[in-house]
């Protein structure tokens, strides 16, 4: 038992490190994971859950806007593409934060052709990264269950 | 928590002064500061919500500008009488929120006799100069870069519970590095393709129910998936995640089903 604890753990360390290496997450999410602690264990899947509601919302509503048949509203994109910034902003989502800034801009230069690439990019974007962390919970849950306690990742 | 933007917290005056059973409010201490959170991001909240519980905080968190004048009786409509025991020891806003800004809600809070004296904190994800200097100016205590950290409100707790005027002390939070531009694309994420769900590995026979001592009603995994199903299968597969390699290929990652869910573009 001690073993497959030690080996998932591992494993484990390895993952997150190639998260980070690959810039799908930064230190912000290092910050988040921080603030979690025994008194409250969820505290960062519940806040990335949320992230991730807001991912569909918010593209849902960039979508919308960008397929007006007609003149687009780049300002309403815009504010949506703002919304998502931040959030990713706050949970350390590198690469979706990265996205959005591009995003942004071309909003402001008002590129159709652009915004309507970069929006794809976006949706690919938050949903490989929710994979991903879905795959790191997967993780800590076997590694409890194997009697481990979940190491700090130590990304320095 | 303060989840569907509503006010989460009871009025200092519910909280300390009940009268029932001759219950006494408890001697003034360190974690009797009241924070009121303003932000329209419900992540922003939830985070800047456990930062100030952290560090003993009480906390009110609202999603506009509106709702915190509400919640201070500065909306027209209260009579500010009834509110003379609502105790507020700092409020922290977001800078760019719709309807009214960081900047609008500071200017109305500074503007009123009641809250005057109370600490503005603006916290804003654009490192803009002009921004900043226009809320210290208009009398904001301080001005935070998010993503907001945990130094951050350990600073602002220490500044509170000192009994020193901030006007003393830095009043401008000075951004190591500004925010960076990110003029290209970053490169493009490993191809991804949707594999159809090929999940045959048999879950662990380990799994059980959750055992945990302090078991809350949700595993991280259930809190994290369960308000997506939408985008996953349905079916709980517990999949035992292959050793990961520096690159990720679909093949060797657990497969997740993961419907491009149409925003309308092809």
């Amino acid at each position: 038992m001690d073993s497959l604890a030690a080996q998932l753990q591992m494993q484990y360390r390895n993952y997150i490190l190639s998260l980070y290496q690959q810039g799908f997450l930064d230190d912000q999410f290092t910050e988040l994971k921080s603030l979690q602690d025994d008194g409250s264990p969820d505290f960062v899947a519940e806040v990335l859950s949320l992230f991730f509601d807001d991912c569909v919302k918010l593209v849902g509503n960039m979508a919308r806007a960008l397929d007006q048949t007609g003149t687009v509203d780049f300002s309403q994109v815009g504010a949506s593409v703002h919304q998502l910034k931040d959030s990713s902003s706050s949970v350390g989502a590198k690469r979706v934060k990265g996205l959005c800034i591009t995003f942004k801009e071309l909003c402001e230069a008002k590129n159709y052709e652009g915004c309507v690439r970069c929006l794809q990019q976006v949706d690919i974007e938050y949903k490989t990264l929710k994979a991903k962390l879905l795959d790191m919970f997967m993780f800590e849950k076997q590694i409890v269950q194997a009697g481990g306690i979940i190491p700090q990742v130590d990304i320095n | 928590m303060a989840r569907d933007g509503g006010v989460s917290c009871l009025r200092s005056s519910e909280t300390m002064r009940v009268g029932i059973g001759g219950m006494e409010s408890p001697p003034l201490d360190l974690d009797d500061v009241h924070v009121l959170a303003v932000d329209d991001s419900l992540v922003d909240r939830i985070v800047i919500e456990r930062l100030l519980r952290i560090t003993s905080c009480k906390v009110t968190a609202v999603d506009s500008g509106w709702r915190a004048l509400e919640f201070l009786g500065l909306d027209n409509e209260k009579a500010s009488a009834e509110l003379d025991r609502l105790k507020v020891d700092l409020i922290i806003t977001d800078y760019c929120m719709p309807g009214m800004t960081g900047y609008e809600l500071l200017k109305k809070i500074k503007e009123s006799s009641s809250f005057r004296q109370v600490p503005v904190v603006i916290m804003s994800s654009e490192n803009v100069l002009t921004r900043i200097d226009r809320c210290l100016e208009e009398g904001a205590e301080d001005f935070l870069l998010k993503p907001v950290k945990l130094a951050d409100v350990k600073r602002l707790r220490s500044s509170l519970t000192r009994d020193v005027k901030l006007s003393n002390a830095n009043k401008r939070k000075l951004p190591e590095d500004s925010v960076p531009v990110n003029t290209s694309l970053p490169p493009p994420p490993s191809p991804f393709t949707i594999s159809p769900d090929s999940s045959d590995s048999s879950p662990p026979s380990t799994i059980s129910p959750e055992s945990s001592d302090s078991s809350p009603p949700l595993s991280p995994v259930e809190i994290f998936s369960s308000p997506l199903s939408s985008l996953l299968d349905d079916e709980d597969d517990d999949v035992l995640p292959s050793s990961p390699e520096s690159s990720p290929a679909p093949e060797e990652s657990p497969v997740r089903r993961q419907k491009m869910g149409s925003p309308g573009l092809d």
